[in-house]
């Protein structure tokens, strides 16, 4: 086995800027999958069935095809069906928002359901609406419950956004490939692309449990 | 000032209230008791619509609580055998909330009237505490300020001694006797016979899902009329 690191150092910076966009990707992607999936989870929960049933086909249908096919569609078919070239990173965005807003609406409405019952009850009894009870009353002690599970979405959502890559998108994923193709050594650059992913979500699990702990202080 | 006539209940095919007619007078302080499963929180929460009864009626000062739906919340408080207290806020927060909300009363003038109600059921000194960080009945008396802070005509209770440890049944009882002198209407689930011989001024006696017995406290506790009060009145006493 002959490893040659040398030869990766000039391209350490460029590779390492991929962690920057990166987490760009997957933080856009988060907000915009949670905001989603806020909706989604409302529409679950509601008493309005055909919501409800959008709501359900859209999560089965994000959850049973492969992520991988769900971007490419949306990468080929937004521009062959409006004519706007979106790009890869908006392509690799808005699949990932769509996909983990199936996820996270799952989190959020056993998150929902896990608050005690008594809680809507007794907003119920002072009159209270259903909008500001949800808002004020029920999704803030939901979201609080389901920390743990977004922060493992999060992560999963990083390690998984190395598929942006098959669409261009310049990720750390993408950066290591195009070193290795142009010193025709996969190997090294790889291998480090694998360190700086690993130590991504240690970091996440890491800020989690912080976070977590900061709010298990408060109860 | 409440009207019940021939109120059913169904949960799917099991009828828990099978027909109960009453009538509550403004000002009166009604005690509901009977074994567990006879429908006493059920006809409790039919009062404010937490469950919506199948067949009869129910009427607040004329009209049909099922037209009335918002106004009703504002007319009728609800005190819960296991508080409910929202967690995420101060015990200020938790007995501002509704008046902001709902009756868009102004932060200020809720949080005076609230510091009032919290001084008046003796706790000025946890405003800014959270819920976990009080004791049973220090919940409970919050969340007896909090449904009052609604200014409401007619106050429910289920059972808001069960939960609490022995000890801080009686600074609750005293608040709620409090209450009873301020003229307050109100109707309490309780199995504190003590208490409801105390302060009721009438005991309504529910037994499988019907109004068994509807009488004077002194009369009912000596001497019950049917063998189904008397038979409970033996196993409770
Ligand atoms: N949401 C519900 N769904 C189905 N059945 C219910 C529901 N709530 C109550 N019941 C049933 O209705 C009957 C009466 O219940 P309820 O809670 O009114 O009794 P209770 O007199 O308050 O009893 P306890 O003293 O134990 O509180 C019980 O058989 C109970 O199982
Ligand atoms: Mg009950």
């Amino acid at each position: 086995m002959n490893l040659d690191f040398a030869q990766l150092v000039p391209s350490i910076p460029y590779i390492l800027y991929g962690v920057w966009v990166t987490l760009q990707f997957v933080a856009v992607s988060l907000v915009l999958g949670f905001l989603w999936g806020t909706v989604l989870s409302l529409f679950k929960i509601g008493k309005i069935t055909i919501l409800r049933w959008f709501a359900d086909a859209y999560t089965s249908i994000f959850r049973g095809t492969p992520l991988i096919l769900q971007m490419l569609l949306i990468y080929y078919a937004i521009p062959q069906l409006t004519g706007v070239d979106i790009g890869a990173f908006t392509a690799g965005v808005l699949t990932f928002a769509l996909n983990s807003a199936a996820y996270i609406s799952e989190i959020i409405r056993a998150g929902i359901n896990a608050v005690d019952k008594g809680q809507k009850e007794a907003a119920m009894a002072l009159g209270v609406p259903y909008r500001t009870m949800m808002l004020k009353i029920i999704l803030p002690q939901a979201f609080k419950n389901i920390l743990p599970a977004l922060m493992n979405e999060f992560i999963t959502l990083t390690k998984e956004s190395a598929i942006v890559s098959v669409i261009g998108a310049l990720d750390i994923m993408r950066r290591a490939q195009i070193v290795g193709a142009s010193n025709y050594r996969f190997f090294e650059p790889l291998l480090l692309a694998g360190l700086v992913y690993y130590l991504l979500v240690m970091l996440l699990t890491l800020a989690g449990r912080v976070l977590e702990r900061r709010l298990a202080k408060s109860d | 000032m409440i009207d019940v006539n021939s109120l059913k209940k169904r949960f799917g095919s099991n009828e828990v209230l099978k027909g109960i007619t009453t009538k509550i007078n403004k000002g009166e302080v009604i005690a509901v008791i009977g074994p567990s499963g006879s429908g006493k929180s059920t006809f409790l929460r039919c009062l404010n619509l937490l469950e919506k009864h199948d067949e009869g009626s129910i009427k607040i000062e004329g009209s049909d609580i099922r037209s009335m739906e918002v106004h009703l919340r504002k007319k009728v408080g609800m005190v819960f055998q296991h508080f409910n207290l929202f967690p995420h806020l101060t015990v200020l927060e938790n007995v501002t909330f509704a008046p902001q909300q709902v009756l868009k009363v102004g932060k200020k003038e809720a949080e005076k009237d609230a510091l009032e109600l919290l001084s008046a059921v003796g706790l000025s000194d946890k405003a800014d505490s959270y819920p976990s960080n009080l004791s049973g009945g220090q919940k409970q008396r919050v969340a007896i300020a909090r449904a009052l802070a609604m200014k409401p005509e007619v106050m429910l209770f289920d059972e808001p001694t069960s939960a609490l440890d022995p000890e801080m049944v009686k600074e609750v009882l005293q608040v709620m006797k409090n209450l009873v002198k301020t003229g307050m209407t109100m109707v309490i689930v309780t199995h504190e016979m003590g208490f409801a011989k105390e302060v009721s001024d009438r005991v309504l006696f529910m037994d499988d899902g019907r109004l068994v017995e509807d009488q004077d406290p002194a009369i009912f506790f000596e001497n019950p009329r049917t063998e189904r009060a008397k038979a409970f009145l033996e196993k409770v006493l």
